[in-house]
């Protein structure tokens, strides 16, 4: 079915499919309205779920724990300065291996304050534990959180959705959706690893465990991890089936014999794809490469897919503030540092804040990367 | 009224072998608590003493559930587990009643956890929420909190020469919980057990959050010999220091002290209020406790006068 979404709505529209057993959350600019929305749904009995408007987002998230604990469907929405706040409890949720899922509408974090888009809420979550998921468009935003929850489901981890702030949180798409019940019949009934409330087989959750246990069980969650990525890819092949919808954990875009690419991740691969259409119209060899999961970073698949380019620009919608380069420059760089044929890796910052990314911000970043030279470590891209 | 004849009866649910501090408050009013609540219950804690003592891995003192999440986090996590039991009730697929019980020293009570907890009791989350409170930050070395009495040492509010302990009186927290309409309050101290399960049954039988203030002695943190827990508990109770008292739709007082005793009682075997008791200024703040105690104490009953609890709650 074809509806016109703003990406919040769309969220909330997935979520109402979902139905999730217990969703605790707050509100926060720019994800409120799918609380708000889900609220509605609530209270016009349209999903069966448990809502607990909490106090803040770190009981939002603590009530997620002890929900997914107790055997439910568990999820929440935030942003920003929420997921800022629920940061100590993204960690709990990861290690107790529970699978949360959250969309999230990427913002900036103060200060100053800023309600616009950038990923410096999810990056400063990444080694969390969670897996991490970014969406390009409102339709991939609302296909991605529906494989989220099986995925975070089948690999026992935590996810986040991320939709950008405003530029697809606010922004109104035609989506195609599912019908309720294909997607109820595509996630079937949530199959706890355990459940806080048997009381047949009272268990404790969340022990103290010393430097006798504590590297075990972190060891095991890094696998974890790891073992999520065949997930990942078993959930997206699934759900093209499903939906006739492919997805891939990185995409590329006109890449074939592309010397050089630009790799991004959210919704600014659309202007990505404008200057890769342009340059090549021009009779340029560039091409694009998305990144759909950051987490867990699919570095066997990205080495793969990246050591054929001469050149490669990074494009980090965050700062790693005075690293060497962007925070998915330095992963980047890292990960081809024993491939074969070395492409030269160039970071770029862009778009904190929600400053406008256009598809000429694209051209020039592309343009400047097929050139094969760059004088400083990081171009900040459109600042004053 | 509770019968020990029959309360040694029930099952163990906090057993032995844990590894908390000989003669401590908090694993005593666990162990009776957990006496009196038979039914099905589950457990949830926040970071503290009572977790490290209970459950390293792969040891666990605890024969019912029970999450632990981290330091603030008691009452927000059992508003979830709370959420997931009735969404299970509502759809069938629990069939057995569970009452829910979270235990939370003072720090995480009265200070970090204070926003969950005043949240979880305006939503009416059905939990009592056990504050076990020994008056300051024990686990990580008896550092100040909120609930400190006035002129005690702490690691944070020593007992300097310039500045002789600590200068505020505590939160009155079960005060607190009274204003959110909470459906059951109540403060007891361990050395009361017939009062403790007394309260413990009633607030569980309530519909609606519940909220126990337990004073739980620290021999540590007090600094008083390991065997005196109790009778430093009862002090407590019978120099009004620490009114036993309850709050449904109205207050009753549960304990009144035969003889009122002075104060000094209850400080003097305490090495955390000894600085008080070298000099002229120490002796003054003995006084400005004793006047505070005492103040507190006609306001009580003159709440309860004025706002007596209805004959068929009591």
């Amino acid at each position: 079915m074809i509806l016109a979404k703003t990406g919040n709505e769309a969220m909330a529209y997935a979520m109402r499919q979902i139905n999730p057993d217990v969703v605790a959350a707050y509100p926060i600019t720019p994800s409120t309205e799918i609380v708000q929305l889900f609220a509605t749904y609530v209270n016009d009995g349209l999903v069966d779920t448990e809502f607990v408007p909490v106090e803040s987002e770190h009981s939002a998230m603590a009530a997620c724990i002890g929900s997914a604990a107790s055997g439910c469907r568990t999820m929440t929405a935030t942003a920003s300065q929420g997921l800022a706040l629920m940061h100590e409890m993204l960690f709990i949720a990861g290690g107790l291996r529970l699978p949360i899922t959250v969309p999230i509408a990427s913002r900036s974090l103060s200060s100053p304050l800023n309600i616009h888009c950038d990923h410096s809420d999810s990056f400063a979550s990444r080694d969390s534990g969670w897996m991490q998921f970014f969406a390009e468009t409102v339709q991939e935003g609302y296909d991605t959180l529906l494989q989220a929850v099986k995925i975070a489901e089948m690999a026992s981890l935590p996810a986040i959705v991320s939709i950008d702030g405003f530029i697809l949180s606010h922004c109104m798409e035609r989506i195609d959706v599912l019908n309720d019940q294909d997607v109820r019949d595509w996630l079937g009934p949530y199959k706890p690893n355990y459940n806080l409330l048997n009381l047949e087989h009272p268990i404790l959750i969340g022990p103290a465990a010393l430097q006798d246990y504590y590297f075990e069980f972190k060891r095991s969650q890094i696998e974890g991890m790891r073992n999520a990525l065949p997930v990942i890819k078993q959930v997206t092949q699934d759900f093209n089936q499903l939906s006739g919808r492919a997805y891939g954990i990185v995409e590329e875009y006109r890449c074939d014999d592309a010397r050089a690419v630009i790799l991004l991740m959210g919704s600014a691969c659309g202007a990505g794809r404008a200057a890769v259409d342009k340059l090549r119209h021009e009779g340029k060899k560039v091409g694009m490469v998305k990144l759909r999961v950051f987490r867990p970073l699919p570095h066997g698949l990205l080495k793969k897919t990246l050591s054929g380019f001469k050149t490669i620009g990074v494009l980090d919608r965050v700062d790693a503030v005075n690293s060497y380069g962007g925070p998915l420059y330095t992963e980047i760089t890292s990960l081809l540092y024993d491939a074969v044929e070395k492409p030269r890796v160039f970071s770029y910052v862009y778009g904190l804040g929600g400053k406008e990314f256009t598809p000429e911000d694209a051209e020039a970043v592309l343009r400047s990367v097929l050139t094969g030279k760059k004088e400083e470590l990081v171009t900040y891209v459109g600042v004053r | 009224m509770a019968r020990l004849k029959e309360l040694c009866k029930n099952k163990e649910l906090f057993s032995k072998g844990h590894r908390a501090c000989a003669g401590c408050g908090e694993a005593l009013a666990v162990r009776q608590i957990l006496l009196a609540a038979q039914e099905p219950v589950v457990t949830i804690m926040p970071t503290g003493c009572l977790e490290i003592f209970s459950s390293i891995y792969p040891e666990s003192a605890w024969q019912v559930p029970m999450i632990h999440t981290a330091f603030e986090t008691a009452a927000s996590t059992a508003s979830g587990v709370e959420a997931a039991y009735r969404f299970q009730k509502k759809m069938g697929r629990l069939k057995k009643d569970i009452k829910f019980i979270a235990f939370g020293g003072d720090g995480a009570t009265y200070d970090i956890g204070f926003a969950a907890l005043s949240g979880a009791i305006e939503r009416r989350q059905r939990f009592l929420y056990v504050c076990t409170d020994n008056e300051a930050y024990m686990n990580t070395g008896i550092q100040r909190s909120s609930a400190t009495p006035y002129g005690a040492h702490t690691t944070t509010s020593p007992a300097g020469t310039k500045v002789p302990g600590k200068r505020q009186h505590r939160k009155d927290i079960v005060e607190v919980a009274i204003a959110h309409n909470i459906a059951y309050a109540a403060q007891t101290t361990v050395a009361l057990w017939n009062d403790l399960v007394t309260k413990v049954q009633k607030a569980l039988a309530t519909p609606g959050p519940s909220f126990l203030n337990v004073l739980v002695p620290c021999p540590l943190g007090w600094r008083y010999p390991s065997s005196e827990t109790i009778r430093v508990s009862r002090l407590a109770a019978d120099t009004c220091f620490w009114p036993i008292y309850e709050h449904q739709s109205g207050y009753k007082i549960t304990y009144e002290p035969k003889t009122k005793l002075p104060i000094e009682e209850f400080l003097k075997p305490q090495g955390r209020f000894s600085h008080l008791f070298k000099d002229e200024s120490g002796k003054k703040i003995i006084r400005e406790i004793q006047d505070y105690i005492d103040e507190k104490w006609a306001l009580l009953h003159k709440k309860q006068a004025a706002f007596p609890m209805p004959q068929a709650q009591v």
